[in-house]
């Protein structure tokens, strides 16, 4: 059975067009891949005969239905000609549905526009720094209720995001820290070879590693694994109505989520920061032994003597802000997401860039408050 | 009339781990018809459409579409296949970062070797013909409603005049008034455009309003194809409570009012 609006399915006639007698005779198969080659936009007459259109699809019809209006406009009263009634009610739908004038291009930006976009995302991100203040407030009240009330606090949760970010985080942070090592061994190496100096390069490893690097480093990791998890995790619940749920349900999503994610953080990126430092000071020493022949021994008694204990008390002591900044930008980038996956992917990629960029900002400013102490 | 189905499953299989969805399913498809495949949940309605255009490897079986067979074709004639049906997902599953406009256009422009306007005044019509406003068109998926999403799919699925149409619950999650509108369009556009459509529902009111055939899924296969009336007449618990419970006794009222 051809209906006339059946596609071949393949081998395609290709289209043609003729003036007979004042009438468009078209023929051959009016396709979506073949009206291109159709030129249409020249001559007028009074019908358009498609008796000889072996198929005629949506494209096709459009073709012979611009053709029409552009008769049309012209001031004729073009009639359509041999059409089958199937091909009649194509061409009726799309008459139909013609869109309606030109589409309307988009105007260009003015200096005002790029000015109001710049305005627009300066107080958006104002706004958005106010909203993690509160957020960080909300946080820390709610510990300190806990605090009042011990019995609130959910201690399995706590272990078990102990376990996720601190535990299993331990392979590649020691991994990391014992590279770190390698690296400055061998880069101090280079250097203080050339002085004659290479026993000093236990103090480069030891200092820079337990005052800077190690706990700096650790963040960093812990801010791309444990962070992103945080958004990911909570927005996702977010998403899907969850804690909206817990809500109805008279749960406190910062008590139940945040609180207990912040508290294992915070207890556990120390520790990571002294598996850092060991797994640092582990990978230098090799380096140094391999590379400049300072023995394990001599290695000890150096780092024992020269280097003060401050160093590793001053790196420690910035582990628990840098946790606090991961995991309060990780969860609530994580409340920010809307009902959409687009939003989830972007928030959790700007909550580890945004936690990784304060966790160096922050660095930047303990050394200069170190520095005016004097430690 | 006995014409060559356009569509034919024999023998399917399909099975994930243990669990086995299809167990020697067979179906044919008539050109030219709305079928309505129904089922209860997790009787593999969805899997059998995913079969169907290629997209999960069944176990053993074998589909034709077109008279070819499905699974064991070259890329070079997939792709042709492919060309010639046109799949709505549940929800439209538009492109994310495209616009509706793109979104219509990105069959054309994948499969096709046409100027910008000839796409973008095609686009246009297709966003039309699926009820959508033209100012839809700059519209990213995001911006826009449930419903407006799943015509906007249904515009990309017929972006390339196909042959055969498939559409996964078109009308889950619309409102009654909604969900009319979509089935009058589905029957409009099969009128236009000579589609064969393949619907995998659950509305009853999709069946009785538009559906020329109904094949019920149970226990691995097609318990029983026919018309809606054909449906009562079927001696199975499943089949009767379905097409006798009170919903479908709502629907058939609906239905001889109008």
């Amino acid at each position: 059975m051809n209906t006339g609006v059946r596609r071949p399915a393949q081998n395609a006639l290709p289209p043609q067009v003729a003036l007979v007698d004042g009438v468009f005779v078209l023929e051959g198969d009016l396709l979506i891949g073949t009206i291109e080659s159709l030129d249409l936009r020249q001559g007028t007459a009074k019908a358009i005969d498609l008796s000889r259109v072996s198929h005629l699809d949506t494209a096709g019809a459009w073709a012979v239905v611009t053709l029409e209006r552009r008769l049309q406009t012209a001031g004729l009263a073009p009639v359509i000609i041999g059409a089958t009634a199937l091909q009649s009610d194509l061409l009726a739908t799309l008459r139909r549905n013609m869109p309606e004038g030109e589409p309307l291009p988009m105007p260009p930006l003015t200096v005002a526009d790029r000015l109001e976009q710049v305005g627009r995302y300066v107080i958006g991100s104002l706004q958005k720094t106010i909203a993690m203040i509160g957020f960080l407030g909300r946080v820390m009240v709610t510990i300190f209720g806990l605090i009042l009330r011990p019995s609130r606090i959910r201690w399995t949760a706590i272990v078990h995001h102990m376990q996720q970010v601190g535990l299993n985080a331990v392979p590649i942070v020691s991994l990391m820290a014992f590279l770190i090592g390698v690296v400055l061994a061998f880069q101090g190496a280079a250097q203080l070879r050339q002085f004659g100096a290479e026993v000093f390069v236990v103090d480069l490893i030891a200092i820079s590693i337990l005052r800077e690097l190690g706990i700096l480093l650790t963040a960093i990791i812990v801010a791309g694994r444990s962070g992103s998890a945080f958004t990911a995790a909570i927005g996702s619940m977010k998403m899907r109505e969850e804690i909206d749920a817990m809500r109805t349900l008279g749960l406190d999503p910062v008590e139940v989520l945040v609180v207990p994610r912040v508290i294992a953080l915070v207890l556990m990126l120390p520790v990571l920061g002294v598996i850092a430092n060991f797994a640092g000071l582990i990978g230098g020493g090799l380096m140094s032994w391999i590379e400049l022949g300072v023995s394990p021994g001599v290695f000890q008694a150096r780092l024992l003597s020269n280097t003060d204990v401050q160093h590793f008390f001053v790196g420690l002591f910035k582990a628990p802000f840098f946790a606090l900044i991961i995991s309060i930008v990780g969860c609530f980038e994580g409340m920010q997401v809307k009902g959409n996956a687009e939003s989830l992917g972007r928030l959790t990629s700007t909550s580890v860039v945004v936690s990784i960029f304060l966790v160096i900002a922050a660095d930047a400013l303990f050394s200069i408050f170190f520095a005016i102490l004097g430690v | 009339m006995t014409e060559e189905p356009i569509i034919s499953v024999r023998g399917l299989v399909t099975r994930f781990g243990d669990h086995t969805v299809h167990d020697g399913l067979n179906l044919d498809v008539r050109r030219g018809e709305i079928i309505g495949i129904v089922g209860g949940s997790g009787t593999g309605k969805s899997v059998l459409l995913q079969a169907v255009v290629g997209l999960l490897k069944p176990k053993a079986g074998q589909i034709t579409v077109f008279g070819e067979n499905v699974r064991d074709t070259s890329p070079q004639d997939y792709r042709r296949l492919r060309r010639r049906w046109g799949v709505m997902f549940q929800d439209g599953a538009l492109f994310s970062s495209l616009n509706v406009q793109q979104n219509v256009e990105a069959p054309m422009r994948e499969q096709l070797d046409i100027s910008d306007e000839t796409r973008a005044a095609l686009a246009a019509i297709k966003v039309r013909m699926v009820g959508l406003p033209e100012n839809a068109l700059p519209k990213m998926p995001s911006e826009l409603s449930g419903g407006m999403r799943k015509r906007a799919g249904f515009a990309r699925a017929i972006a390339l005049d196909p042959e055969i149409v498939f559409l996964d619950e078109p009308t889950a999650g619309l409102d009654p008034i909604g969900a009319a509108a979509f089935d009058t369009l589905i029957a409009q556009l099969r009128r236009a455009l000579g589609l064969t459509v393949f619907l995998v529902t659950h509305d009853l009111d999709s069946l009785h309003a538009i559906c020329d055939r109904v094949a019920v899924l149970a226990e691995g296969r097609v318990l029983a194809t026919g018309t809606m009336a054909e449906m009562l007449n079927v001696d199975h618990p499943w089949v009767q409570a379905y097409f006798k419970g009170p919903r479908a006794r709502a629907a058939l009222a609906q239905k001889e009012v109008i």
